[in-house]
């Protein structure tokens, strides 16, 4: 009933140390975490030394580096290097962030620590299984909900009606500020989680949406949207400097404004 | 363990419970009446430090001071109830121990409340 033991594959090993070969430049240490959940040993941190005067400036950088030069097994999602799809999104340094627009020089100490998102179930080393997180967010139908018949040409909408999404329509769904969500580590099956919640605010806040009654139906719930907490990791590591924390706060307020 | 339902069956879950904001409202309207009565019974404890006991009974019996005392009493544990659910629903998971802490919860305010709200009254109605 009570489970007051971890997983055995909780329990992360020291790993493998790869030296940097003789002649490098300046060298870093990067711990990196390693993990297959096919194989039956349990995740470990392998550490890198990296010559980092040989490599680009950002942490994708880096592990393109090593990847290429020194460890090709390690795995790792990338795309676009330039902090536009999401993809590459990671903890670093102990803070969830995209590794291709965080520099390895701003995380401080000596070495640098990269680890999967965290709360994740791990597919292998550092790329998480975003499954749920995407149905999450399907759930909350991310599309325009219209009853009137569609005009001849677009959906017109004012310019300062068009400005309220602004902070909101830029999120890339790169999972940094959900992952980072206390309440959604403890009830991430329930909980929509900070991504998913902005996501439904954008909907409800755009003008030209008609199902703004039946969305909010749908969010009203004492876990879907009220376990955020207001504990603000969210807005903190997003890497697009997007407050998702105001958007849940927004619709609370809007849920309270139909009853009272 | 594989159960064949799609992710989005599981993210939708068990759908709205379409309750949550009465909740919402209750912790802030009992957070907002509590500065004030707390202020009150702060400033009323410090003014009874000067009296004995039959300063004290002769304070609480006045209607005001009773009636405030009762409030202060009664919403604080009223907000202990919502705070201590948020926490349940927060940490555990499993339906009988969840259950549980949540009737244990509701049972432990519920007396505590009401066994100050009859002391109060006691007081002040000249009981004690």
């Amino acid at each position: 009933m009570v489970q007051l033991t971890l997983p055995k594959n909780s329990r992360v090993e020291k790993g493998r140390h790869h030296a940097a070969p003789a002649g490098s430049g300046k060298t870093k240490t990067f711990k990196v975490y390693r993990y297959d959940p096919e194989g039956t040993e349990n995740p470990r941190w392998d550490t890198y030394d990296v010559d980092v005067d040989n490599c680009g400036p950002m942490v994708l950088d880096v592990l393109i580096h090593i990847k290429n030069t020194i460890d090709p097994t390690l795995a790792f999602r990338r795309s676009c290097r330039e902090g536009v799809c999401g993809s590459c999104a990671m903890n670093i340094g102990g803070r969830n962030t995209l590794a291709c627009t965080h520099g390895h020089d701003e995380v401080p100490g000596a070495d640098c620590t990269i680890a999967p998102l965290p709360s994740m179930p791990v597919v292998k080393d550092l790329v998480p299984d975003l499954t749920m997180f995407y149905a999450q967010y399907a759930s909350i139908e991310p599309w325009l909900h219209t009853t009137t018949p569609e005009p001849q040409k677009e959906w017109i909408q004012s310019p300062q009606d068009r400005e309220k999404l602004d902070g909101l329509y830029e999120c890339i769904l790169c999972a940094c500020c959900t992952t980072s969500c206390p309440s959604y580590w403890w009830n991430g099956d329930k909980y929509l989680g900070p991504a998913t919640l902005l996501h439904a605010y954008r909907w409800l806040i755009d003008s030209r949406d008609e199902a703004t009654g039946e969305r909010l139906d749908a969010l009203e719930d004492p876990f879907k949207l009220y376990r955020c907490h207001t504990i603000m990791n969210c807005a903190q590591v997003c890497p697009k400097g997007l407050n998702p924390a105001k958007a849940i706060a927004e619709i609370k307020k809007t849920l309270a404004e139909r009853v009272v | 363990m594989e159960n064949y339902r799609t992710p989005l069956r599981r993210a939708r879950g068990l759908g709205s419970a379409k309750h949550g904001v009465g909740h919402w409202i209750s912790e802030r309207v009992s957070a907002i009446a509590l500065v004030p009565l707390v202020l009150w019974a702060v400033f009323g404890v410090i003014t009874l430090a000067a009296t004995d006991y039959y300063g004290a009974v002769a304070w609480i019996s006045q209607p005001l001071n009773a009636v405030l005392m009762v409030l202060l009493v009664a919403i604080s544990f009223w907000h202990m109830h919502s705070g201590m659910r948020v926490v349940v629903e927060d940490y555990i998971h499993t339906t009988l121990s969840k259950s549980a802490l949540l009737l244990l919860n509701l049972f432990v305010c519920g007396l505590a409340g009401s066994l100050a709200v009859f002391s109060i009254l006691k007081v002040a109605l000249g009981g004690a």
